[in-house]
This record gives structure tokens, sequence and C-alpha cells, in this order.
């Protein structure tokens, strides 16, 4: 409690913007269709499993192509645990977060101790994630191809985290869940590691000359983001009540969770939950877009994957505008107004 | 003398080059001790040598009684002998404080213990204005003079100090001089590689001449300013001590 208090005092900001966030946040279920809450469960689902790839990524700058690896296996965790040991995915959200922080442990301990940086040790990543996706494919213990099916437990059952009668109550879980992250998050950039991970980001020699081991840095991160990208695929399959090799570690998997803290702001704390909300509204917009067009665009109206092509442009000129992230592109106007 | 520091027949082949040759050499306990030689004598490859960079190819290297040559840098770094680099390697993404503070938690755990003492270094150094800009935007003196509070920031019984007068106008060197001494007078003690001639022959208390990666002489710079090897090989001509 004493370090909770301290923290606070430490990042009043942070807290605050916390607080802020958070109490809009818990706004949104009330008078919104089941179909706007879904999509608003799968932007924090994906904001923090963001919050996670942030950790390695942005403070660490170890650049991840592959942590759906992380993601499907806190996903399968949670589903294996519950169909075949009747564990509460409470528990199998726990155990999802060390499964993936093991593996993460070590796949980055080979990985780093060979010195893959870069685009090596992006590739590195994404090839591990397809292993683990082609080996699900054809692992039957996990249901191989066909995927596991989560039984519904009928009603509002806390024990199981599904919400039949009151779906807001799954909202209000990944909040929370996105929320205790980012107290997390914060602790770290307030703390030594937080400072060992942003200085082997910079320099590697200029932070071992400093006494910084930088292997034990990386896979300090790593475990972190494994651990966070893990909670929200466990959460993923209880909101899915189902998953398949695709969904937990296909390849968009990776570009889904990755986009969220790039479009935000790599390296930020708001980064992952802001571009989450931002490309939600985005791929709305969109869809709504191609499925009821203005009068002079009656020509798009229904058009298959038009939205997806309108939401790619989109993102394509905002990349181009604001490389640094929504967060990056406010610091420099800032810095341009006042200089 | 007591040495800190001893460096026994250091030698490192590049290839079909000996960049360091058989080097020998003590480091007293609080003394400033420094380094010259024509540009690629071998001077930066010496600090590498002791620094852990790069492990010696033969010798070895000696500090608080054990040997470190075959240590990892952050291992030598985390004894306390630490190094800056010549080509100065600031934490650009990072603001002033932030990079000292790197240095802080080396010996603290707590964040605002380590601020507080970033915060001295940066006064200490003449950087505390500077505290909040990010550091990709000082000038080359500022980041000469960051290298060195992050150095300092991590409490080091012996730093070795890479040129850092290199590239500065004569009043930022004096200065850069005056926060060198008095690095000294708290305790440390300095290995100084320079260029700068006027400055290190005032600033060091022996001064090693390196050529060809072999150690031509070592003593007092006025013994060092009338060596004839000396200069031959590097200074040219006779060199007087500015008097002061």
């Amino acid at each position: 409690m004493i370090r909770l208090r301290k923290l606070a005092q430490a990042s009043a900001r942070d807290m605050m913007v916390l607080a802020v966030v958070v109490a809009v946040l818990a706004l949104v279920p009330f008078g919104v269709s089941r179909f706007t809450l879904s999509v608003a469960i799968s932007a924090l689902i994906f904001a923090l499993a963001g919050i996670g790839w942030n950790v390695l990524s942005g403070f660490a700058g170890q650049f991840s192509f592959g942590h759906a690896a992380y993601f499907g296996l806190g996903a399968y965790t949670v589903a294996v645990t519950l169909t075949r040991y009747s564990i509460s995915p409470w528990l199998g959200l726990i155990l999802g977060g060390l499964v993936a922080a093991v593996f993460g442990l070590l796949t980055g301990w080979i990985s780093f101790r060979f010195g893959l940086k870069g685009a090596y040790f992006a590739l590195a990543t994404f090839a591990l994630a397809e292993m683990l996706r082609l080996t699900f494919n054809n692992f039957d213990f996990v249901g191989a191809g066909i995927g596991i099916t989560i039984p519904l437990a009928g009603g509002d059952d806390w024990a199981r985290i599904q919400f039949e009668d009151t779906p807001s109550l799954q909202y209000f879980v990944i909040l929370g869940l996105v929320a205790l992250s980012t107290i997390a998050v914060i602790a770290i950039t307030k703390s030594r590691i937080g400072s060992m991970m942003l200085a082997v980001r910079e320099d590697e020699d200029a932070a071992s000359a400093l006494g910084i081991n930088p292997l034990r840095a990386k896979l300090i991160a790593i475990a972190i983001s494994g651990f966070i990208t893990a909670l929200a695929g466990g959460f993923y399959t209880q909101f899915l009540l189902f998953i398949d090799p695709d969904l937990a570690f296909g390849p968009f998997v990776s570009v889904l969770i990755l986009l969220r803290p790039i479009i935000g702001g790599v390296g930020t704390i708001w980064g992952p939950v802001l571009g989450a909300g931002i490309l939600s509204v985005l791929g709305e917009v969109t869809r709504s877009l191609v499925r009821e067009p203005p009068s002079f665009l009656q020509v798009i109206e229904g058009v298959n994957g038009l939205d997806q092509v309108l939401f790619g442009l989109i993102l394509i000129v905002v990349i181009i505008r604001a490389p640094d992230g929504v967060i990056g592109w406010f610091h420099r106007r800032r810095q341009a107004d006042t200089a | 003398m007591n040495p800190v520091l001893s460096v026994r027949d250091a030698t490192k082949r590049f290839g079909g080059l000996t960049a360091v040759n058989g080097v020998t050499l003590d480091l007293g306990e609080g003394e400033i001790l420094g380094i010259i030689g024509p540009n690629g004598a071998g001077k930066t490859t010496l600090f590498n040598i002791i620094s852990g960079a790069i492990p010696p190819d033969e010798g070895e290297v000696i500090y608080g009684g054990d040997r470190i040559d075959q240590l990892p840098p952050h291992r030598i770094a985390a004894r306390g002998l630490v190094r800056t680099f010549q080509v100065v390697k600031p934490f650009s993404g990072l603001t002033v404080l932030q990079n000292v503070m790197v240095g802080a938690f080396l010996r603290r755990s707590e964040h605002d213990e380590a601020e507080d003492h970033a915060r001295k270094m940066l006064e200490f150094t003449g950087l505390a204005a500077q505290s909040d800009r990010p550091a990709k935007g000082l000038t080359l003196a500022a980041r000469k003079r960051l290298e060195l509070a992050r150095a300092l920031a991590t409490d080091p019984t012996v730093l070795l100090l890479d040129e850092v007068l290199a590239g500065l106008t004569p009043t930022e060197g004096a200065e850069m001089v005056k926060v060198v001494q008095s690095i000294r007078d708290g305790g440390v003690s300095l290995l100084v590689i320079e260029h700068v001639m006027a400055a290190i022959m005032a600033l060091s208390d022996r001064i090693a001449v390196i050529h060809h990666g072999e150690l031509l002489a070592i003593g007092p710079p006025a013994q060092i300013a009338k060596d004839p090897g000396v200069v031959a090989a590097y200074l040219g001509e006779e060199f007087q001590i500015a008097p002061d």
C-alpha cells in the first residue's frame, strides 16, 4: 500500500489521466447497442494487447512482429484449462500470462543471446508465432485445426467471466484489466527497470558502460510484455467463446496488436489505448460509410471489402502525417508552437 | 603509490595490426593519469580493453584486487570503473535528466533518490538549466558534459575520460578542466585521454605517452615534455608548460 501511495505521488499526472480516462470509458456501455458494446470490448482487448507490445517494442525498443504468439498462448491457456480441467478463466488468465512470460524468456534468451536486433529480431518473432500456429494446427490435445469451443455457462457467471444477461459487465472486466496494466506501465516508467529499458533502446553500448546488462533488461521487458498481451488473449477466448490457431496466432493478429500503439504513439503510456480508440472509430466509420453512403457516393454502397480499402488508405495517410503516432504529432506541434 | 587500476602487458591485435602492444601502467588512488599519443596510437583501444568492450589478446587488467579483463562492460561498470566515449553517446530520445538518471539508478533503486542524485550531478556539471530538454537538441559542449554527468552519477571509483575536451572552445575547455579537477578532489581516480596539450599538461599528475601501440614514456608532465623520445615521436618540438 505504501508503495502504491508513493507511486501515486510520483506520477500524479499520469494517475489523474488514468482516472479520467477510466471514468469516461466507464460511461460507454450505457445506452449503446449490444453490437457497439462488442466493438468497444474488442477495442479494449487489442488496446490491452498493444499495452503489452509497447513494453517490449516501445519502451525497450525491440520491435516484435509476432506478438500473436503471446496473445495465442494466453487464449489457448484459458481455453484448455477451462474445457479440460474446469479451471476458472480468472486463474487461466494468470496461468496464460505465466506461460507467455516463460515462452518470451526462453525465445528471447536465444534471440538476444545471438544478438538479433531490428528487422532480424522482428523476423524471429514472426517466425515463432507462425511456428506456434502450425504446431497448434496439428496438435490434437488443443483441438488441432478445429479449435476449441467454450461451453456457454448461461446467465451471468462471474467465475467464468461470461455475462449473457448483462454484457456490459464483461466490458467492465476488460476495462479493469486495461486500467491495471496501465498502472503497471506507469510504475515501470518510474522505476529503475524502466530506465534500463529506455537506455537499452537508445544505445546498448552506452547503457552497458553505465552498468546495465542489456540482455537482462530485454528479458525483463519481454516477460512483462508477453504476460500483458497474454491477458488480452485469454480474455479474447472468453469474449468469442471460441479459439482456433488462426484467431490466436495468425499474422494479422500480430498486425492488429502492433497497429494500436503505432497509431497512438510508440513508447508512450497512452499510445495503445488512444490508438485502439482511433482505429475502432475509424473502422466503424468506414464500415457504415460503405453500408449507407451519402447520396453522392451511392456507387460504393455495399461494395465488398471497400471499407477495408478505405481503412487502409486512411491508415497510410495517418502514418505519413504522424510517423511517431498521434501523441508524437501533438508533442511536435506543441514544441513548434513554443519555439 | 597505491594503484587502484593496473594494466599488465596488455596486447590487442586486429588482423595484422597490433593496436596495443604490451602496455603496462598503474593508476594511483586519487591520481589523474593523462594518456597522449598521435591519432591511431591505440589510446582508445586501451580504453576499450580496460572497460571490457574488447578483451585483450594477452595481458591482464587488475582492478580492486581482481582480474577484470574477461568481464563484460556492464559488470566492470557496476564495480565502479566507468568510461565516457570519445564519440559521445547520449540517449537522444530521453531528456537530459532521464539520461543522468540512468547512471544514478546503478546504485539507487528508488526513483526519487535517483532523481535527486541526478539533479546534483547536473548542477555539478553546469547542466541544471537544461534538465528537461531532450538530449538530442544539445550543443557538443553540453553533450560532453552530459556524458560526464551520466558517468559521474554511477558513483565511480575510477573514471576513464576519452577526449572530453575535444571540439570545445577554449572557454568551454577551461570550464571542463575545472570540473575534471573537482571530480578528482571528490576522491575519484582518473585516466584521461586528451589531445589538447596545454590542458592535459596542466591537468595530469603523470602522463603516459603511447606510440604505435606501445608505451613510450610515463612520468610527470615536466619530464615528459623534455623526454627526447617523446619530443621526436609526438610533440615535434620542445613543449613549454603554460605558466600560470
